[in-house]
């Protein structure tokens, strides 16, 4: 059924018990973000240790989908380096606005391949990139503050 | 219980014979945001761009006779449609622009366009009055007025029956109240409101009255004179017609007090190089070549309404509401905002599902046909209030039956039981 492409197991898992969702009150930035069409809201804290992701920590509402895009994001992110998350977040825009044809490069995403089937329902892209435009910006406001 | 006869209905409209996914019927429960449009709709769009395409209003040819025929043919079954006279009746291109319209003449008004102060002069002693349960488009445009004029925007709140008090109206409204808009029917609670006693409130205190009829006049017997109202803005779309055009009705002689917002061509008299005499209403609001054959499509889709008759619409909403009230109530872990009563109703039914996000029930719902709208329904005070980020609201029109109901009670528990895994 295509219900079950879209809501894979680990979806609904990491919808479940999604990960880093409790705000810490130490970050290098906080950004809140919106989805003005449906109403979905994050606050993302990233903490950035120079070149290094050291914690990202979340919270908001929203749909299975963005709640367990965002859980996977942090997952990803943590403890990666700047360059590595530039690569990860690449590969999952273009999965995302591939309309189904890319699966997602699994070494890079993880569980994040399981969002694929999300790019297949033009409405949902914007739930799984909620969180994902959330840490780029944080990203990018945290690298502004570093100069 | 009077219902229409949906099976013959739908053969009228084209969409009901195609399939949607894993090849279902579609069930199509999102005519709050658009309607379906009949043949009849379509085929008139189609018969003047072969046939009588032209510019209105300034061809010496007889293409644009006949555009001009049609065009304002159309302007006269609207007129007939709502009860009024064919001056009071202005084509935009949606009823987001009528009202945008309304507030920026006050606003041009309130600067000293107009030659006198008028009953549309707003200054910082003014105060505009709203509801709590209005659409963004109903909404936003008198918050902007008041920042542009110094006026204040109050609103009245919406009670946990999810209707307006008649009491709290009284209460807000005084001698500096000088314009209350609201909605005459709610696209997120289904409530009706009480036009003809707020009308006789605002009256009271000589404030010019707005109805954003966007919900009521595509579902509602509406005649303006028994309302009493001032302004009535409504869109196409809902109402059965194409996307892309609204209409602003006013009262003649507001709209002749009223200074125009959009200035252009065909809105004039005369123009020298230093200033322009504007041609009387509807005229006068109506710059620029118009959306033709949406205005003509909107026509032939008031006369649809109109031989089906707005009375047995309005009764078929009732006997859905009636059967799908209960039935939404009886599902566990379901909340219904809006009136649970039938009376002053319509069929639209906003709720929320514990523990399911409205998108994910959009979804399953998807699946099994039915095309419902998820989310804040441009309402976001509202869903505030009811501290929700959104609800799914599926609404009913005169292409629903009761099977579509028990599908949408199927889909819902449907929904429960797919995500039951999840929780």
């Amino acid at each position: 059924m295509e219900l079950d492409a879209l809501y894979q197991e680990v979806i609904l898992d990491h919808y479940k018990n999604p990960h880093h969702k409790n705000l810490n009150s130490s970050y290098t930035c906080q950004v809140h973000h919106t989805n003005p069409s449906c109403g979905d809201e994050i606050t993302l804290n990233l903490d950035l240790d120079k070149d290094l992701v050291k914690d990202i920590t979340w919270d908001g509402v929203g749909c299975s989908i963005s709640q367990a895009s965002a859980s996977i994001m942090s997952t990803l992110m943590v403890g990666k380096s700047i360059s590595q998350t530039q690569l990860i977040l690449d590969n999952f825009t273009s999965m995302m606005q591939s309309k189904g044809k890319e699966k997602g490069d699994e070494n890079l995403l993880e569980d994040g391949v399981a969002l694929a089937g999300v790019s297949k329902f033009p409405a949902r892209i914007k739930c799984a990139l909620l969180s994902w435009m959330a840490f780029k910006d944080a990203l990018s406001q945290s690298l502004e503050l570093q100069k | 219980m009077s219902l229409l006869p949906v099976d013959k209905i739908k053969k009228d409209f084209p969409i009901f014979q195609r399939k949607v996914r894993n090849n279902l019927d579609l069930i199509y429960l999102d005519s709050g945001a658009t309607s379906q449009k009949p043949k009849s709709v379509i085929d008139s769009q189609v018969d003047f761009y072969n046939n009588h395409n032209a510019a209105v209003h300034r061809g010496a040819h007889l293409l644009a006779e006949e555009a001009d025929e049609l065009y304002e043919n159309a302007r006269e079954t609207t007129a007939q449609f709502l009860g009024g006279v064919v001056e009071e009746i202005i084509f935009t291109k949606s009823a987001t622009e009528a009202l945008n319209l309304l507030a920026y003449s006050i606003s041009n008004a309130s600067l000293g366009l107009s030659s006198d102060r008028n009953r549309f002069t707003l200054d910082s002693d003014s105060e505009i009055l709203v509801t709590e349960m209005e659409h963004h488009a109903n909404l936003i445009p008198w918050q902007e007025l008041a920042k542009r004029t110094g006026a204040k925007l109050k609103w009245v709140a919406v009670g946990a029956n999810g209707r307006i008090s008649l009491t709290d109206f009284q209460n807000a409204i005084n001698s500096k109240t000088k314009i209350v808009a609201f909605t005459h029917a709610s696209n997120v609670l289904g409530t009706i409101n009480p036009v003809w006693e707020i009308v006789e409130l605002a009256k009271k205190f000589n404030a010019i009255t707005i109805l954003d009829a966007c919900q009521s006049v595509p579902h509602l017997p509406i005649n303006v004179k028994e309302l009493g109202i001032d302004f009535l803005a409504f869109s196409a779309h809902k109402a059965l017609g194409p996307t892309g055009v609204g209409v602003l009705w006013g009262k003649s002689e507001l709209l002749n007090e009223l200074p125009p917002y959009l200035f252009g061509g065909s809105m004039i008299e005369s123009v020298s190089m230093e200033s322009a005499v504007y041609s009387k209403p509807p005229r006068k609001f109506e710059t620029g070549v118009p959306n033709m054959a949406g205005v003509i499509g909107m026509g032939a889709a008031l006369e649809y309404l109109q031989n089906l008759s707005m009375k047995k619409i309005h009764q078929h909403e009732v006997a859905i509401s009636q059967y799908a009230i209960p039935k939404l109530l009886e599902i566990d872990g379901l909340t219904l905002f809006g009136p649970t009563d039938t009376n002053n109703r319509s069929a639209i039914f906003s709720f929320a599902l514990e523990g399911i996000h409205p998108h994910d029930v959009g979804q399953v719902l998807d699946q099994h046909g039915i095309a419902v709208r998820t989310g804040h329904h441009c309402a976001w005070p509202l869903m505030k209030k009811y501290g929700i980020a959104g609800t799914v609201r599926a609404s009913a029109y005169l292409y629903n039956d009761l099977s579509d109901i028990d599908s949408l009670i199927e889909g819902i528990k449907s929904a429960q039981n797919y995500f039951r895994k999840a929780s």
